[in-house]
């Protein structure tokens, strides 16, 4: 299959399940309970994601201490509890992950 | 109206971070399965949806049928269409054709920026705020894909710059954090998530988030009940 109408048919679904609800609202009206609902996706959908980089980084759940993402995770984790800032949360939680490598590597 | 746009980029500034090594990464395993420089950056400017295009690079290379790569690229981006439901009251009042070019740009990163600044204070102009960050996040993420694929190469994965992701997304967290509900909406989702973590086409996803609104408007409807008595 030429590449370019692959990357057209991936671009196509993806771009109407971006559109979907951005285009609709307004135009129809959005029941209260679903905007109720909506407020919980951001909080569901980080932990979502992160979650399971820290917990499972290998595919298998690993609580054990040799799971350096999950040290060095939580370390991020209380910088980002503490400064709720992306930066400081990026640079202590990498910084864990070079120092506990080395270390441990 | 600009200021918003200018504090939206702002706001992206810390998580391009986390972008420049994914979308790198994105570029150069585009041509390591045989595309083109040309088509690696023209997917990602297409597409722009880095998990979904890692997917298909994946099922490239195990020479994969055509039906099989799209619809495990859409089933990958279903998570769109919850971002797109939450950030869509904040962008109600837009013409379609602003909103069109608004949604192609929704990311991870610029759906998380925004939506743990509107829960803590809503812009005057939310969607200038979206457009600033979504924009930043566009513009990092086509540079790096190009520079990736023209670089070819690897960058060493033992440097883990892939765990920058989580920790960007661990910061928004922690803002989105409001009270009770959203706790539990959090813990929900992501121990989900863990869960579903082996189930195919990143299927886990949806999964989790659905779970995780369900459990805060549990706890919603909980405390409710608590005050009336």
């Amino acid at each position: 299959m030429n590449p370019w109408l692959l990357f057209a048919l991936l671009a196509l679904g993806t771009f109407g399940l971006r559109f979907s609800f951005i285009y609709l609202s307004g135009k129809i009206e959005m029941p209260t309970a679903l905007q109720n609902a909506l407020q919980y996706i951001p909080a569901a959908a980080l932990a979502a994601l992160v979650f399971p980089a820290l917990l499972a980084p290998n595919g298998n759940v690993d609580f054990s201490p040799q799971n350096l993402r999950l040290l060095a995770g939580l370390g991020g984790a209380l910088a980002a509890w503490k400064t709720k800032n992306v930066l400081w949360t990026l640079i202590t939680g990498m910084v864990l992950l070079w120092g506990l490598q080395w270390l441990l590597g | 109206m600009k200021s918003d746009f200018w504090s939206g980029a702002r706001a992206a500034a810390p998580i391009l971070l986390g972008v420049v090594p994914f979308a790198t990464i994105a570029g150069m395993a585009g041509v390591s399965v045989g595309l083109t420089p040309l088509e690696s950056v023209g997917m990602s400017v297409i597409v722009f949806a880095g998990a979904s295009q890692l997917a298909v690079f994946q099922l490239m290379s195990a020479q994969s049928p055509w039906l099989i790569m799209v619809l495990t690229a859409w089933v990958i981006n279903l998570r769109f269409s919850m971002y797109s439901a939450a950030l869509a009251p904040h962008l109600q009042h837009l013409p379609a054709w602003k909103k069109a070019p608004l949604a192609y740009m929704l990311s991870d990163q610029a759906f998380g920026i925004s939506l743990s600044r509107f829960a803590v204070q809503e812009p005057k102009s939310p969607h200038w705020f979206y457009f600033g960050a979504a924009l930043a996040v566009w513009t990092t993420w086509q540079l790096s894909a190009t520079a990736g694929a023209l670089l070819g190469s690897q960058i060493d994965p033992r440097w883990g710059f892939d765990f920058a992701f989580p920790l960007s997304f661990m910061a928004l967290l922690f803002g989105a954090l409001r009270n009770k509900p959203t706790v539990l909406a959090a813990l929900t989702g992501g121990l989900t998530a863990v869960a579903a973590k082996s189930l195919p086409y990143n299927l886990g996803l949806p999964l989790a988030i659905s779970a995780g609104i369900a459990a805060g408007l549990w706890a919603e409807s909980l405390l409710r009940r608590k005050e009336a008595q």
